[in-house]
């Protein structure tokens, strides 16, 4: 076994890459309650590959044969309504986890140099994953599904000249149809899963690079030769981070980090399964009532709500009368949060150091993106629409007043090492 | 003082939501669980439903089966002759005639007590009431202008709406007010659990699983509290 072993690692350096990391890569040791949520976000990319992949052998992309199909699966599948609760509560615990993650990044600044491309990684997912999560939402070809995506689609005809060929373009069709729905099938199962993959890898390799952030914002890698040795970590690290850096304050991921992610793991799947077992509609947030019956084309649902994850950002699309400004403030919004490493030009990354403006600043906007979240799911009446303008100036405030103070900013002393 | 500002702004658009729904429904109270009321509730619905409004995702030997039918008994008494027990349950009408007679083809009941809920179809099946203005002589509270007649005036009567909009029984049917609740909390039944068959089977599941989470979680966390000793 042993020379099997060694045979394989002299053609693929398997053992090393595990020792790089995992076994050996140097975590900080004060990762509190905010750093489980990226390992759940694996749990859930894991869990909607395996679900997706049985449900496909059911599914049938077609405009006459998806709903039905969607009930067979329902009924005559074994399982088959375990898959798709899994599948259809999994899309939003996806953004449930994804949205903590982000925000433990605002709150500790880990979007912060030498992190940005780590940022960028990470913001290209959430993109895609909305990408994934739209197109996945047509599948079921139910009623809301139809008119949600006439919706979205219907916002590419507001590009002028040549909005109108693009939404056919898009559509592959006049109107939505099983054409669209085929190559939104596609889309879905195949190219968006592959280029979520490689940008996860990418995600973690360049977190591996970098090395990870920790609550203080401080850094754990030392300058090689700057730590007496009885003050470095005692663990053993791979050759690649102690020849540079002499190491403070981390342990091996695995076992600490595996063994302490798994309680986290455990406690996030009973929260999942009391929704998929007790409450798979999601008070109507998670599959819309209106998608109990089949698109039709002819019939608009009483009150078109896009899921809400989307909220935010269709709140935004909404305040905005016109319909081309609207779309373009809309992808304005995502397109800062792209840009956030070079809004801070503090170099201070923890809030838990930084000035009470700074704190204000984040709760404000916390609260602006709960408040753009639930009205997007709401009617547009006169009274959400004016809250909703006040919630997009505090999104968009956020990042213009963090670009002001943070560059003379008044922050505490940073403790040259993490406080636990 | 921003702090306060921030408080306030975060508590107005739930003031603004507080407008609830346009009508309220009576509770359904309905049991999943009580097979007979299921049985009874498929019963009325294949006498009285089932004419117009097809089931035609569920089958019928699934629906024996979740309801304690054999399949020689419910093929005797609950089928039509020609059909195959694993057969969905559909009916014989044209959906192009039935949507000339109706003003629009009457919907296929699978999902209804999920696209509305049971206490929707417990409410508007009791809501009916005389509307000469209406093709059928009757109107509906829950759902304005229907074009659906009211099947079980015989069992129910009809009822009088007056200026506030309380209805009363005018003219006696079969049944009492009360065994006509009962015989629409059974149809109500029925069609909450032809709308998901699973329902009882996913949440007996989900006490499982989640007691299995729960021993799982006890010995993950004391995993975690052994290794971390030497965390320091």
């Amino acid at each position: 076994m042993e020379n099997f072993m060694a045979w394989i690692e002299k053609r693929l350096p398997f053992m090393d890459a595990m020792n790089k990391h995992a076994i050996q890569y140097p975590a900080p040791k004060n990762f509190n309650f905010w750093y489980v949520f990226g390992i759940l976000a694996t749990v859930v990319l894991v869990n909607q590959i395996l679900t997706g992949i049985w449900l496909t052998m059911n599914y049938e992309p077609s405009g006459d044969g998806a709903f039905a199909s969607i009930e067979y699966i329902m009924r005559d599948v074994d399982y088959g309504w375990l898959l798709r609760y899994m599948h259809s509560t999994g899309a939003s615990a996806f953004f449930v986890v994804v949205y903590l993650h982000m925000f433990r990044g605002l709150i500790y600044g880990s979007y912060q140099k030498p992190r940005e491309l780590l940022w960028i990684f990470g913001m290209l997912i959430y993109l895609v994953l909305m990408a994934e999560a739209f197109m996945g939402y047509l599948l079921p070809w139910g009623n809301m599904s139809y008119w949600g995506a006439q919706v979205i689609i219907g916002l590419f005809g507001a590009i002028p000249v040549v909005g109108e060929e693009l939404t056919i373009w898009i559509k592959g069709d006049y109107v939505i149809s099983g054409a669209t729905l085929n190559r939104f099938f596609a889309l879905h199962v195949i190219a968006l899963p592959l280029v979520l993959c490689v940008l996860v890898f990418l995600h973690i390799i360049a977190l591996h690079e970098v090395g990870s952030n920790n609550p203080d914002g401080t850094d754990i890698k030392k300058p090689k030769g700057s730590v007496p040795p009885e003050e470095q970590s005692k663990f053993t690290f791979h050759k690649q981070y102690t020849k540079k850096y002499d190491i403070v304050d981390a342990i091996p991921f695995h076992p600490y980090y595996t063994v302490k992610d798994l309680v986290a793991v455990v406690i996030f799947l009973i929260g999942f399964s009391w929704v998929m077992f007790f409450a798979p509609e999601g008070g109507g947030y998670f599959i819309e009532a209106p998608n109990f019956e089949p698109a039709n084309g002819l019939k608009t649902p009483e009150h078109i709500a896009p899921v809400w994850y989307f909220g935010p950002f269709y709140t935004i699309l909404r305040v905005v009368p016109d319909k081309l400004m609207g779309a373009l403030l809309m992808f304005a919004a995502i397109g800062m949060l792209f840009a956030l490493p070079w809004f801070d030009r503090g170099t201070v990354r923890s809030i838990r150091y930084r000035s009470k403006l700074h704190l204000l600043n984040i709760t404000q906007f916390a609260i602006c993106f709960v408040i753009l979240g639930i009205l997007g799911t709401k009617p547009a009446t006169d009274l959400n629409n004016l809250i909703g303008v006040i919630a997009t100036f505090g999104y968009f405030g956020f990042f213009v007043a963090l670009w002001f103070y943070s560059k003379g900013e008044k922050t505490k002393p940073v403790p040259e090492r993490v406080t636990g | 003082m921003r702090k306060l500002i921030v408080t306030i702004l975060a508590c107005v658009p739930f003031l603004a939501f507080a407008a609830g729904p346009t009508m309220p429904l009576d509770k359904a109270n309905n049991d999943l669980s009580d097979k007979e009321s299921l049985k009874r509730g498929f019963e009325a619905y294949l006498q009285n439903c089932l004419g117009c409004h097809s089931l035609q995702y569920q089958r019928y030997n699934r629906t024996f089966r979740d309801l304690g039918i054999s399949d020689e008994e419910g093929k005797e008494k609950y089928m039509p002759t020609g059909k195959n027990v694993g057969d969905h349950i559909q009916n014989a009408m044209p959906k192009k005639d039935a949507a000339a007679w109706f003003g629009t083809a009457p919907p296929d009941l699978t999902l209804i007590a999920r696209l509305k809920s049971p206490d929707y179809i417990y409410t508007y099946m009791r809501s009916f009431y005389q509307d000469p203005e209406r093709p059928f002589g009757v109107n509906n509270k829950v759902f304005k202008d229907v074009g659906m007649p009211h099947v079980l005036q015989g069992l129910q009567g009809l009822q009088t709406i007056d200026e506030h909009g309380e209805l009363t029984p005018a003219t006696g049917g079969q049944m009492s007010p009360e065994e006509y609740d009962e015989y629409i909390r059974d149809l109500t039944n029925f069609l909450e659990y032809v709308g998901e068959p699973n329902k009882l089977e996913r949440e007996q599941m989900g006490y499982y699983v989640i007691g299995f989470l729960l021993i799982l979680l006890v010995f993950s966390y004391l995993l975690k509290k052994e290794y971390w000793r030497d965390v320091h």
